[in-house]
């Protein structure tokens, strides 16, 4: 029976960010987090596999302390472990020290089948930790997966690429990132909820698994982000009003005649 | 020649790869650096001189059985030796899925960081790579340096432009290298039936969102594009809830730059807009005033599409063709 263990991200909620018109800088000060998309997607994979063969499913996130909603969130959804780690050393780090951080703590949790992670995160969406830590970890991966099956000791999976639908054999353990496309993650009802909230949260830090300073945080990361700024709108926004629908349509097709946008 | 490492590209897509020599040899040209492309594959070293007429200096050739078609295992090895035996400070890598994937174990075998998606590169008055992608679903902009070399970034197709080809002198050498084995198989492959035109490329682009009812009312944008030289395009709702259609426009799909955009039955979330956002003129056709897309458009109409589109494509079908 396969041990499954999933990597989450608790996600801005990109959907609610505002931006500050006066600097054009986002506020994230407020701004609400979830459990990003296409990581929910991979948990109910998980979940959906446990209950067809079997075995446990584990979940991990690295994050500050209101990350354990996500990780609460995850064991109402089916989840039958979850560790946190957590250390104010990991603040700031870039894809590069997140994935040296869930190597380490998955080196820790033991023998594992198969790692779900979701294809992005709505936030930054990088697409680098699931492949990035399958390189840590010395295993095989397959990216943007729409559809999963487990034979034996191999997983075949679909991938959603550009040009075409690949499938794809590799044997376990092996890493899988999945799209919006897999499933339809459920909505825990409030029972689960409720035995969830009964389930523990491991929470290792940095000494825990024996991660030097230097290797995480802004420290241990490659990437510095030096300015975040909103795109310039810079759009007429003309309102267009009529009678009846018939001016209105001429209207607007003699104005984007005007534009030079349609015609020869 | 200076001391720069200089500037490598690599895409296994081949347009896309000399869109990268056109990006790589504007900075290579401001570092006063070389330009390399590296070639991996299987029986490719004839395509090396290609390279050279779209402005590569040298070009690395990797040509070895393993290497027919990209497996993540022998190109990661590939490219990390002959990383390692050439130092490169900058990797430009196409932004294909396999791309990505690639880039991502690249970057970590080389304990590096990488920039993904990047829409800008540029280097400033000191020689710093600056590198600019979209984040927070297409509310903002990010701009990055990468403190290790190699600085490694991708770019997706289209966003550069390739030099003209022309008669240029450049070294094509050969490597031989180790290459792992692939760890995974590739049993299937089905074909994507990709659209008569890109939607890339499209002058006019009519999208329909979830203000459309059914599928077969889409047949009304269709006629609209149809009038007007167009394509008609998707939000993700009609591709990924309502399973209608399998391609949609937007962050995670395709990025469009049309000289005229029509959103019909659009809300315009912002993962939506950050596709259409460099479209030329935006009209937006919708129900509800307060729809997100309007903040964005040059022409707002608020109004019921199964009304408004018709309209449009018969007073459109008057003024051009009496025009």
């Amino acid at each position: 029976m396969p041990k499954i263990l999933v990597c989450i991200k608790q996600a801005l909620d990109v959907a609610e960010l505002k931006i500050d018109s006066a600097t054009r800088r986002p506020i994230i000060v407020g701004v609400p987090r979830k459990i990003s998309d296409f990581d929910k997607n991979a948990l109910e994979e998980a979940v959906r596999l446990k209950e067809k063969v079997g075995g446990e499913v584990v979940v991990i996130t690295v994050g500050p302390e209101e990350a354990k909603m996500a990780l609460r969130e995850a064991l109402a959804m089916g989840a039958d472990r979850a560790y946190h780690l957590r250390d104010p050393s990991f603040e700031g780090s870039d894809t590069l020290a997140v994935s040296h951080i869930l190597a380490e703590a998955i080196k820790k949790v033991g023998e594992f089948d198969l790692i779900l992670c979701g294809e992005a995160s709505i936030d930054s969406f990088t697409a680098q930790v699931g492949p990035r830590l399958a390189e840590r970890l010395n295993i095989p991966q397959i990216t943007y997966v729409r559809k999963l099956d487990l034979k034996g000791d191999t997983v075949v999976a679909e991938r959603s690429l550009e040009d075409c639908y690949e499938t794809v054999k590799a044997k376990m353990p092996v890493l899988i990132t999945v799209t919006g496309e897999i499933n339809e993650p459920r909505i825990p009802a409030l029972m689960a909820i409720m035995k969830a909230s009964k389930k523990e949260i491991i929470v290792w830090t940095a000494q825990d698994l024996n991660i030097p300073k230097e290797k995480v945080g802004e420290a241990g990361s490659a990437i510095q982000v030096t300015e975040v700024l909103a795109p310039k709108v810079e759009r007429k926004r003309i309102v267009i009003k009529a009678e009846t629908v018939e001016e209105l349509a001429e209207t607007l097709a003699k104005a984007l005649i005007k534009e030079g946008v349609v015609g020869r | 020649m200076s001391e720069h490492g200089g500037v490598w590209v690599f895409s296994e897509n081949k347009d896309l790869m000399l869109e990268l020599l056109g990006k790589g040899s504007e900075l290579a040209n401001k570092l006063q650096a070389e330009l390399a492309a590296v070639l991996l594959g299987y029986n490719v070293k004839d395509q090396a001189n290609e390279l050279i007429a779209y402005g590569a200096n040298k070009v690395y050739v990797v040509d070895h059985p393993l290497l027919k078609g990209l497996y993540a295992e022998p190109y990661t090895s590939a490219l990390t030796s002959l990383v390692k035996r050439y130092k490169p400070e900058i990797i430009l890598m196409g932004s294909t899925k396999r791309g990505k994937e690639l880039a991502s174990r690249l970057a970590t075998r080389l304990e590096t960081g990488c920039v993904p998606d990047c829409t800008r590169l540029w280097v400033d008055e000191k020689g710093v790579l600056l590198m600019d992608r979209v984040v927070y679903g297409g509310n903002a902009v990010a701009t990055a340096v990468c403190r290790v070399k190699p600085r490694i970034a991708t770019v997706p197709p289209r966003v550069f432009e390739r030099l003209e080809r022309e008669e240029r002198k450049g070294e094509v050498i050969e490597v031989d290298v180790e290459i792992e084995e692939p760890r995974t198989e590739i049993l299937e492959a089905k074909e994507i039936e990709a659209a008569k035109v890109k939607l890339e490329e499209a002058k006019v682009i009519v999208a329909c969102g979830r203000g459309v009812e059914k599928k077969e009312d889409t047949r009304i944008l269709e006629e609209l594009a149809e009038i007007l030289g167009g394509q008609v395009g998707y939000t993700r709702p009609l591709c990924e809830d309502r399973k209608w259609f399998t391609e949609w426009i937007g962050l995670s799909g395709h990025k469009v730059k049309p000289a005229l955009y029509i959103g019909c039955g659009i809300s315009g979330v912002i993962q939506h807009i950050a596709g259409i956002r460099d479209s030329q003129i935006i009209v937006g056709i919708n129900k509800d005033p307060e729809a997100p897309i309007f903040e964005v458009a040059d022409y707002i109409v608020v109004g019921d599409l199964y009304e408004v589109v018709p309209a449009l494509s018969a007073a459109l079908k008057k003024l051009l063709t009496s025009g």
